[in-house]
């Protein structure tokens, strides 16, 4: 894609400094300038805000990290600490436990806006696969932070799921041992998830660094799936885009808002406000909203190393995704059997969250077992499948055609006056 | 293409229909909290003052027998969004307990008045000497009561009206009832029979409050429903003690997002109206 404008250094300075160290030059060209195409809708908001998210969690997590003691008999105590002595540190701590919350609305929003708009269709196969990678980096991370405040859910919680690479034949045993940094969940796991806590989101940052560069080599994508053609087809990201993704963010925000001040429990366990006791295990060992559907899967599966390889390797799918779908047609609007495909897909990933939550018994089981078979058959069978099978409907020419055909829809549809 | 094959939506929605069966119940499941009016619900609510200080009295003269708070310091019944209580009454009450400190110039731990700034004194040493002392049972620390439990299920509810952690322990304390006739005869001994207790229907403790039996300074009255709601409440602020900091705080947020997305709305309808999009 060629650039709008190259960035010429008006002053002397300016020059000597851009010799040096092009970084000015550089936000012009892939912030303000970068040319972005002028159809995107508002599901295309969430990659601005999935950053936002990120800076807010990066730093209401090390504001939090003051003020924590990572040691099983103080943990508890220091979360509440936190809470009712630390100056607004009961606001830092539910935008730190909803953002996670909301990291992952904002994550799910982005990752069907790619899967509807087919976004990971040559030349983007990269870019999706380093965004798979950041959803697996983001799933970690938000597990490491919940066994921080070391309540009951947090223990067995991490119970539970390190428990998981028991069953990995022969080096299940040991290796467990070693994650656990002992024969059980104690001290040193909780020291090493701190630690780790800690680490994860700076992969994550430099992961969307990398996510972005990906980007911007091909450029965004657009709800048509037709490529840029002309200048006519793209805007200048900014004002265009810094605004209206300025306005999502911002009514993001408020959504978020909303639980941080008004529902701050809502998104946890109450269980998880009782401290960790290794000799009472809860009724329902439940994860967070956000893994529930790969918990559901897990648990349908009547074999543990089997239940394994199934909840891993629905994740793993996402990075053959490019190759699944053989549809050469980008976007999901073009493809009409695709699309009701696309929906009952949504509606299985929220069927097989809500099964999760279920306790493992009776119709649950045999309807999570459907709908994880259903989950498997969408992408091994149903979407090479409609890609051969299905006849898409005529694509525009461009982006400009596109629009202006919309306008002239919308003007034909208003009553003359 | 088979007609089936083109609307696989429809397909679908049949399919998701029959499968959607009432999931099985749980006999022991406990029942859903009575529903209570409590005054610092809903995004303005705020504490009753006057019926946290009963609550508190509740807590000290009866629960505190068998039940800590380790979470909570004398000062905190002073501090702003609580009871209200003035320093000068924080001190004098503290005054009536006695706290450990030391060790003094020769080593020695002694015991002197409590101050503001110690925690509520725990009646049990230990969770040995508290499950010795009630035929087993641990009677569980109050500090976060209401934020530990919630007071029923549901995705939907739960959104709408709240976690019920005070409806909660207002059920428990006024849900005391004879055995059904099918459960009487397997009654284990120094049980009662609750069915809003979450850890079966069996409870370990005895019904805490009679009729009458905290007399409060305002006079209110004193039933075990009244009791019982007044203590709730005072653990709700125990458990949240931020929490009228929190809606206010809530409010001048959610207010100024609204302005701000209205005109970042206004100004992205100007600039995008000049380019056909």
């Amino acid at each position: 894609m060629s650039e709008h404008t190259v960035y010429q250094p008006k002053s002397a300075l300016g020059r000597w400094f851009e010799e040096r160290l092009p970084v000015i030059g550089f936000t012009k060209t892939h912030v303000l300038d970068y040319p972005t195409p002028k159809n995107l809708n508002y599901w295309w908001t969430f990659g601005g805000i999935l950053t936002t998210m990120l800076a807010i969690q990066i730093i209401s997590g090390i504001t939090l990290a003051m003020h924590y003691t990572p040691h099983t008999s103080m943990a508890f105590e220091s979360v509440e600490h936190i809470m009712r002595d630390v100056n607004y540190g009961w606001l830092i701590r539910y935008i730190h436990s909803n953002g996670a919350s909301m990291f992952f609305i904002a994550v799910y929003i982005h990752m069907f806006r790619g899967m509807y708009y087919g976004s990971y269709k040559a030349p983007r196969e990269v870019l999706w696969m380093i965004g798979v990678l950041i959803y697996l980096v983001m799933m970690a991370t938000g597990f490491l932070g919940y066994v921080l405040p070391w309540g009951q859910m947090s223990f067995w919680g991490a119970k539970v799921i390190t428990n998981l690479f028991s069953a990995i034949p022969f080096i299940g045993e040991p290796l467990v041992t070693w994650l656990w940094g002992g024969f059980s969940v104690d001290n040193p796991t909780l020291n090493r998830f701190y630690s780790l806590h800690y680490l994860l989101p700076f992969v994550l940052a430099g992961l969307v660094v990398l996510h972005i560069w990906a980007l911007h080599v091909p450029g965004n994508g657009n709800p048509t799936g037709v490529s840029v053609k002309s200048k006519q087809d793209v805007v200048a990201f900014h004002p265009y885009y810094t605004l209206k993704d300025g306005f999502a963010l911002v009514v993001f925000l408020l959504f978020f808002a909303l639980f941080v001040f008004y529902a701050p429990n809502y998104m946890g366990h109450a269980i998880n406000s009782e401290p960790a006791n290794p000799l009472s295990t809860p009724a329902h060992i439940v994860p967070e909203w956000y893994y529930l559907p790969f918990y559901a899967i897990l648990r349908g599966i009547p074999h543990k190393l089997l239940g394994v390889i199934a909840m891993f390797g629905s994740i793993f799918l996402l990075f053959a995704l490019p190759w699944l779908d053989t549809s050469k047609v980008r976007s999901g609007a073009y493809r009409p059997i695709f699309k009701q495909f696309f929906w009952i897909f949504v509606a299985v990933c929220i069927g097989l969250g809500y099964l999760g939550s279920k306790p493992p018994e009776g119709g649950y089981v045999v309807a999570a077992r459907i709908l994880t078979a259903y989950y498997f058959l969408h992408f091994l069978v149903i979407l090479p499948l409609i890609g051969l099978l299905e006849k898409p409907k005529p694509l525009p020419t461009s982006i400009s055609d596109a629009v202006l055909a919309k306008n002239s829809r919308r003007l034909a549809a208003q009553p003359a006056e | 293409m088979p007609a089936m094959l083109r609307r696989p939506l429809y397909l679908f929605t049949a399919l998701a229909l029959a499968l959607t069966l009432a999931g099985p119940s749980n006999a022991a499941d406990p029942h859903p909290a009575k529903e209570v009016d409590f005054s610092f619900e809903g995004p303005f609510g705020k504490f009753d003052r006057a019926q946290l200080q009963r609550g508190y009295k509740v807590y000290k003269e009866v629960c505190a027998a068998c039940h800590s708070m380790r979470l909570l310091n004398f000062r905190n019944l002073a501090e702003e969004g609580g009871p209200g209580f003035t320093e000068e009454q924080v001190r004098a009450l503290a005054a009536t307990f006695q706290a450990q400190d030391g060790p003094d110039e020769s080593g020695e731990m002694f015991t002197r008045p409590a101050l503001p700034s110690d925690p509520f004194p725990s009646p049990f040493a230990n969770e040995q000497a508290a499950r010795a002392a009630n035929g087993g049972a641990y009677p569980t620390d109050l500090s976060l009561i209401t934020k530990a439990r919630a007071g029923w299920p549901g995705t939907f509810r739960q959104l709408v009206n709240g976690l019920g952690g005070s409806e909660y322990v207002y059920s428990v304390l006024t849900g005391y009832e004879p055995p059904p006739a099918a459960l009487a005869a397997e009654q284990p001994p120094g049980r009662s029979y609750n069915p809003y207790f979450a850890a079966g229907h069996w409870i370990g403790m005895p019904p805490p409050l009679s009729d009458g039996q905290v007399t409060f300074d305002d006079g209110a009255p004193n039933t075990v429903a009244d009791m019982a709601r007044d203590v709730a409440a005072f653990l709700a602020w125990a458990a949240e003690p931020k929490l009228e900091a929190r809606k206010a705080l809530g409010f001048q947020v959610v207010i100024y997002l609204i302005v701000l997305s209205v005109l970042l709305y206004l100004c992205k309808e100007r600039l995008w109206s000049r380019i056909d999009h």
